[in-house]
């Protein structure tokens, strides 16, 4: 899937990266790391599916790219991102507490178990554009508050290619147009809602182009290289932490993985379908580029995919180490303030279920 | 019906040789007939079309009747439902699937403050002829919101018609049913029991009273456990095992849940003067207030205990670790036949 009016909108933001050392091979080199750490990882979870450790896992295989680039464009000390279920590769870029993370797929706690106001990561949460709203929300505050030294922080909400259909998406994009709220919606078009394709998805072909119904600037980019995906969303960021308003960035990339570890995708496409459309992997371009510019070789490449090795396996052993919540703590975190039919129904559940 | 006439029934069906379905078959089964004795019966939503939706009921129906009748939708449950609502004023009968009840609630506007009161607004001349499949409960180890009790919800708005099959023979029959009646349905799949194999008598839906109203899925004296959906087999399971201990559990399917079949209960209840409600929803507000309610007032004077409710916590769905704990297992259900049984008065 070729990446449609790409430079005609890039014109439309105006502001540049406060940080270009993004460009500097040290940052680059930072970035593959995490690329391999996070195709490990995304690799791993899939087998520790097969071996029966976690009961599901929701794949991110192909877009590493989409994830790792924005991640890193994120100022994970006053941005805000709020994901959907699929972006593994955004929390670990951003540093989140990856065994807690998984603990969502090993069915222990429905959000994780990090803690997200320290993350700047919102509860992992299975609504398709559940959170699009939220982070408008979050935006506005920021707002509110009033820009500290260096502007706004910036609410980033991440939605596929079929969460552009919900009402809701539609809603936060008005919202934040006309509230100018500094809000990024980062959608990775990946091809897929589940079985359905984006062209039987989104009408006209792109969730970009409905941003200039909305009066917002939008991005769309080739989603697989993960240098064009970080450029395009710090200059989204910048415009946003400037009191400009939202943006939408569109990143063109492809679902190369099933939907998630119970889905059998021979039923709706083909591998030959997915060879074509799938393009090369973000990671070996992403290799081609470093070895081009001559800022890494072979052993720097394998160093790190050892490295990515070693953190799965040590996550691997958190997850494994993770035992079951006390079902006490089914009743511990309805409320702020608990009321009294709770405090009884949980007395009752001791009684009956622990025999204490 | 009488007692007499539904075993007499039971025995005919016995000398047939029953198809082994699996819910979800029995339920692909009937769509299939629906689409082809019903030209105006439409299906869609998400993924029912090519990968015949998450749970394959819809398993080859696009095939078999083409893209015009069985469609992929954008991924909207508000969409879904507000455009199977115009479809209905278009004279056409949609069976709108949301892909598991968690998913209900984007729809949830459309299907309350338009679905249900269409008829209502319209004096009776836009009938409502929906037939909206919800793969419903726990019980899968799934994700947040791939579980949820959504009956009290539904069978509290007026103007919707809810119903849960607790086996495959009933849910063949009562989804053709529900979706020849001329109103709202919300048609609740235990998906937890979506792979569990039971014999199906294809033919015996001609008594289409019969479809209506509760069944006695196993007589008993003691005490009537009342259930619908997935809870069915666990209650019938509970019965076993209290049989042990020579306590006769009657248990009493509900599968209507709105309307409730007032009759029915009062029947069994009057002979066992004990009840016990089990469900997986949340307990306050949860379809066993009204049970228990309605018990109380048909059978007061005979009651030998308060009727007692089994049911989920008032907390939101736990993930797949805890879900032991949250549904009504049978320890549990044991625990409330116990309280009903050694109730005593004053
Ligand atoms: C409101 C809602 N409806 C349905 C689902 C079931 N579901 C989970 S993921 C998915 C497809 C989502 O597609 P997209 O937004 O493109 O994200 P992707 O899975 O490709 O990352 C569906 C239909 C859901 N989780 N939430
Ligand atoms: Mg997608």
């Amino acid at each position: 899937m070729a990446p449609r009016a790409l430079a005609a909108t890039l014109d439309t933001l105006s502001t540049s990266p406060a940080d270009d050392a993004a460009r500097g091979p040290a940052r680059l080199l930072d970035v593959y790391r995490m690329l391999a750490n996070v195709r490990q990882l995304d690799t791993s979870a899939v087998a520790w599916q097969r071996q029966g450790l976690i009961p599901g896992y929701a794949p991110m295989l192909g877009q590493e790219a989409a994830q790792v680039g924005a991640g890193f464009a994120v100022d994970k000390t006053r941005d805000f991102v709020f994901p959907s279920y699929r972006e593994m590769g955004v929390a670990y870029t951003l540093g989140v507490n990856m065994v807690d993370y998984m603990s969502t797929h090993k069915a222990i706690w429905h959000g994780g178990l990090y803690d997200p106001v320290a993350s700047h990561f919102a509860p992992f949460q299975a609504v398709v554009g559940g959170s699009v709203l939220h982070a408008v929300g979050w935006a506005h505050g920021q707002t509110l508050n009033g820009a500290s030294l260096g502007g706004l922080g910036v609410g980033l909400a991440f939605l596929g290619d079929g969460a552009s259909s919900q009402g809701d998406v539609h809603e936060a994009m008005n919202f934040a147009a006309i509230l100018k709220a500094p809000v990024v919606f980062f959608v990775q078009n990946n091809g897929w809602a589940i079985s359905v394709p984006t062209e039987q998805q989104v009408a006209g072909g792109s969730v970009a182009a409905r941003a200039a119904g909305y009066g917002m600037p939008a991005l769309r980019i080739d989603g697989n290289d993960v240098l064009a995906v970080l450029e395009a969303t710090q200059r989204a960021v910048a415009h946003a932490r400037a009191g400009l308003g939202p943006v939408v960035v569109e990143a063109m990339t492809y679902r190369r993985g099933p939907h998630s570890t119970s889905d059998d995708p021979g039923r709706y496409r083909t591998l030959d379908d997915e060879k074509i459309d799938g393009g090369e992997d973000p990671l070996r371009r992403f290799r081609s580029v470093l070895v081009e510019q001559g800022v890494a070789d072979a052993s720097f490449f394998d160093k790190s995919d050892a490295d990515a090795q070693t953190r799965a396996d040590e996550i691997r052993d958190g997850v494994v180490a993770l035992e079951s919540r006390p079902g006490s703590e089914m009743f511990d975190f309805v409320f702020q303030e608990s009321t009294p039919t709770l405090g009884a129904q949980a007395r009752q559940w001791r009684e009956e279920s622990e025999h204490v | 019906m009488s007692e007499s006439t539904k075993s007499a029934t039971l025995e005919i069906v016995r000398e047939t040789p029953l198809l082994q379905l699996s819910m979800q078959q029995a339920i692909n089964r009937a769509l299939g007939e629906i689409l082809d004795t019903d030209d105006r019966a439409l299906i869609f939503g998400e993924d029912v079309g090519l990968l015949g939706g998450v749970f394959r009921v819809t398993d080859g129906l696009q095939q078999r009747f083409g893209a015009n009748r069985v469609f992929d939708t954008p991924l909207a449950e508000s969409g879904i439902l507000g455009t199977a609502i115009g479809l209905a004023m278009a004279g056409f009968h949609p069976i709108p699937e949301v892909q598991f009840d968690g998913f209900a609630y984007p729809a949830v506007n459309q299907i309350i403050t338009q679905l249900a009161r269409m008829n209502y607004r319209s004096r009776g001349t836009l009938p409502m002829q929906v037939t909206l499949r919800v793969p419903s409960f726990g019980g899968i180890r799934a994700p947040e919101h791939h579980g949820e009790s959504l009956e009290s919800l539904f069978a509290h708005v007026p103007g919707l018609k809810v119903v849960s099959p607790a086996n495959p023979q009933q849910a063949y029959h009562l989804l053709k049913h529900a979706a020849s009646m001329p109103d709202p349905v919300i048609f609740m799949e235990p998906k937890a029991r979506y792979w569990n194999k039971a014999g199906v008598d294809l033919a015996a839906d001609e008594d289409i009273a019969s479809l209506e109203g509760s069944v006695i899925a196993r007589p008993g004296k003691h005490a009537t456990l009342i259930a619908w959906g997935a809870m069915v087999s666990r209650c019938l399971q509970v019965a076993e095992l209290a049989a042990e201990d020579g306590i006769e559990l009657e248990v009493l399917d509900l599968r209507w849940l709105k309307p409730i079949d007032e009759a029915g209960l009062a029947a069994s209840i009057s002979r066992t003067r004990r009840a016990v409600v089990v469900h997986e929803g949340p307990h306050t507000i949860g379809l066993g207030a009204e049970v228990a309610a309605l018990v109380s007032q048909s059978c007061f004077d005979t009651l030998r205990a308060p009727v007692e409710r089994v049911t989920g916590f008032d907390v939101p769905y736990p993930s797949g670790d805890l879900e032991d704990e949250y549904i009504p297992n049978i320890d549990r259900i044991l625990f409330g036949v116990q309280r009903v049984l050694e109730y005593r008065r004053g």
